[in-house]
């Protein structure tokens, strides 16, 4: 290394780096990022677990059955009809209960079977083989009449009946239908992109209030300017999400692979699924640096826990309002609510994302992009510049502060001296 | 806003200057914390700034580091007017000291360096070097969390000087540290002088002033009084004559200037304009009774209560080490 002397100063962007690189190493190797990947897994997990208890508590409580009451023998040639054809008719074929085996000659009022109301059994099947009888209410036994003469003819063979192939002839969709299904994948995309960018914002919080916690921040302010320690804290916090997404898109795929797809597949966007995810990861990009950014200037005036929560609360609030704005907006395409929705910068990486899903046109999305990014350069530098003028302070006001909270911890950069 | 003036006129410092501040002004919400502050601070120079607590030392350097910005007059850093635009030729010491606590020593003197303009891969290595050259190399490889207090500030002292400086600016240095590790901060200060490097401190202790700083500058309630070096800020009070007399009462207490005051069977008081000679004249005649008189140039001690004024003397000695400390 030469000895010359050293004059100069790092570029925004060379600082930044610096910032950013241990930012991203330090968040990626630790306990909160393993926490951080395992986060989309809770809410899946608790919502297969409640669904499936729901669907069995569902299952268990409104599944009608059909009771049977005829000779021995007929109710046993039923039983073995039904289990021959259940894997070609599944639910279709109502499940029979045995209510009573009827002698020889022996009759039954099956009104009052009905009425006893064993179990689940919403209709009684009376008479013989030849003749059945269904007792019940009138909507239920017309639909059960079709499977219970299937059910019944079965019996009689004794043998499986051939089924004729039913030939399927697809129409295309009407554009009212188009368009339903695209707003459903338009709002889809927005869900996602709006927990995300929640999740991550709230990480970016936090890591700023460590920082302050460790004392670091001052000696970051006196070596590079203030604009690169947000820049790089911004794009560190979203390496590491791009890391997380790459993850789970991954795990995804692997499922996918493994077990076909998991959910019914959303209908085909205007721009078309490639572009639709790339046109995500940047509008995810963009939303996380504006609200970031944002969650950042809080982060460094706040130096208490407690005191970033306070502040958080109403620009979360806010930006819930925001995602309700672009979301309503989204169902009027072309209208004046869209482009208000499309030009507020907060709101535009929804409302284009939205829009992606429904147009094809791809220009409005080039102007987009550079509007959001724009926005994302403001931002920080009134972030920055707040933070020099509000945080590095000294003076009465802190002091008055401390006589009136002695234990409160307050920030190392407000000292008096 | 005039300034304080307070570098002293009959004082011309031929050395070039790392540092010239002229006039600078910081107000937060409607308080002056710096008043007009004026430093000369020439090249190679270890320089103190003396002051109670909340007198505007850390303001100063704060805008001298670019941290913040003044809201009115100028400064001019190693050559230039944007402090950033240095910065690899500067290191900083906060009062408020921190390193990321998962760090490695090894990467955190690295990262600071990084900061500065040095190569990552350099900085490791330097950062070696230092860890051993300081007696701390078993711990090169150990977590921040994992160090003592006072070895993690010795870190961070080494982070601050891993990129070779030109300007060091340390705020409350000795503040939380043994004094063992003083003595070792005040060696380096003086090897770092010596190097060439120019070395700022701000300190409420007098003696850590006395013992390093050629120069100084005093500053109470936001302005600086005095700014200069050391020597001249002791003769801006006359010498301090200390007697001690056989009688207490006698005709030759007449002779003893207004000034002198009694501490037991001591006299104490400045040395008459007249010299000498006059007084010990009466003191022989009037039969006092010299045990012992001696006359001491003043100390900075004494020099910051006439310059800065009792008040902010009685600041300096009230500022509890803890306070400094935090």
């Amino acid at each position: 290394m030469s000895e010359q002397i050293r004059t100069g100063r790092l570029s925004v962007l060379a600082a930044a780096w610096v910032v950013a690189r241990r930012d991203f190493t330090a968040i990626l190797f630790s306990r909160s990022f393993f926490f951080f990947l395992l986060g989309p897994l809770f809410p899946v997990i608790v919502g297969a677990l409640a669904g499936s208890v729901g669907a069995r508590v569902q299952a268990s409580a409104e599944q009608p059955q059909l009771g049977v009451v005829m000779r021995g023998a007929d109710i046993d040639a039923l039983l073995a009809a039904r289990a021959r054809l259940a894997p070609v008719a599944g639910d279709a074929l109502p499940g029979l209960v045995v209510l009573r085996r009827l002698g020889h000659n022996e009759t039954v009022d099956t009104a009052r079977e009905l009425a006893a109301r064993k179990g689940n059994v919403a209709a009684v099947l009376s008479g013989n083989l030849a003749m059945p009888v269904l007792t019940g209410p009138e909507g239920l036994i017309r639909d059960w009449r079709g499977s219970v003469s299937m059910l019944a003819a079965e019996a009689r063979s004794g043998k499986p009946e051939a089924y004729p192939e039913v030939a399927l002839k697809a129409a295309a969709t009407s554009a009212a239908s188009e368009r339903r299904g695209r707003l459903t994948t338009a709002q889809s995309a927005q869900t996602m992109l709006f927990l995300l960018t929640m999740m991550l914002a709230g990480m970016v919080l936090s890591n700023l209030v460590e920082e302050k916690g460790n004392k670091i921040i001052e000696v970051l302010a006196a070596a590079i300017p203030m604009d690169s320690v947000f820049f790089g804290k911004l794009f560190a916090m979203l390496g590491v999400s791009l890391v997380g997404i790459a993850t789970w898109t991954g795990a995804a795929g692997l499922l996918y692979l493994a077990h076909g797809p998991l959910f019914q597949a959303l209908p085909e966007p205007a721009v078309g699924w490639p572009l639709l995810v790339a046109l995500g990861v940047v509008y995810f990009a963009m939303a996380y640096l504006l609200l970031g950014s944002v969650f950042l200037s809080i982060g460094s005036m706040a130096s208490t826990v407690r005191e970033v929560q306070t502040l958080s609360m109403p620009v979360t609030m806010l930006q819930l309002m925001v995602f309700f704005f672009a979301s309503f907006a989204m169902t009027q395409p072309g209208g004046l609510m869209e482009r208000a929705a499309m030009l507020f910068p907060f709101s535009s990486p929804f409302a284009m994302l939205a829009r992606a899903a429904q147009d094809p046109a791809l220009m409005p999305h080039v102007l987009a992009i550079g509007w959001q990014a724009l926005w994302v350069l403001i931002l920080v530098r009134i972030g920055a510049r707040l933070f020099r003028t509000r945080v590095m302070k000294s003076g009465p006001a802190r002091r008055r502060k401390r006589r009136w909270g002695r234990r409160r911890v307050t920030g190392q950069l407000a000292e008096a001296n | 806003m005039a300034s304080n003036a307070g570098a002293d006129p009959a004082h011309v410092d031929p050395r070039p200057l790392a540092i010239e501040a002229s006039g600078l002004v910081k107000r937060f919400d409607g308080f002056t914390a710096v008043d007009g502050v004026d430093l000369r601070v020439p090249v190679g120079a270890v320089y103190g700034i003396l002051g109670p607590n909340g007198a505007g030392k850390t303001t100063t350097l704060r805008m001298l580091l670019g941290i913040i910005d003044p809201d009115a007059g100028s400064r001019r850093i190693l050559g230039a007017e944007r402090p950033h635009d240095v910065a690899h030729a500067i290191g900083y010491l906060p009062e408020e000291r921190g390193l990321y606590p998962a760090m490695k020593a090894t990467e955190a003197i690295a990262f600071l360096g990084a900061l500065r303009g040095l190569p990552l891969k350099e900085g490791r290595r330097r950062a070696h070097e230092l860890l051993e050259r300081h007696g701390l190399g078993y711990a090169a490889e150990r977590q921040i969390r994992q160090l003592s207090k006072g070895m993690a500030q010795q870190v961070q002292i080494l982070g601050t000087l891993v990129h070779r400086p030109k300007l060091v600016i340390f705020d409350e240095p000795f503040s939380g540290l043994d004094a063992l590790n003083q003595g070792k901060l005040e060696r380096m200060m003086r090897g770092l002088a010596e190097d060439g490097t120019t070395v700022i401190f701000s300190t409420h202790v007098i003696a850590h002033a006395e013992r390093l700083c050629d120069d100084v500058a005093i500053i109470a309630g936001g302005r600086v009084p005095f700014a200069g070096p050391v020597d001249v800020a002791r003769d801006r009070i006359r010498p301090q004559v200390r007697l001690e007399t056989r009688a207490r009462e006698g005709a030759w207490r007449a002779a003893l200037p207004a000034d002198a005051r009694s501490e037991g069977a001591f006299w104490t008081f400045s040395l008459p304009e007249t010299g000498v000679e006059p007084l010990l004249r009466a003191l022989i005649e009037g039969d006092a009774g010299i045990l012992s008189l001696s006359i001491e140039r003043a100390g900075l001690h004494d020099a910051f209560v006439a310059i800065a004024g009792a008040a902010a003397a009685r600041a300096l000695e009230e500022t509890p080490e803890q306070e400094q400390g935090r």
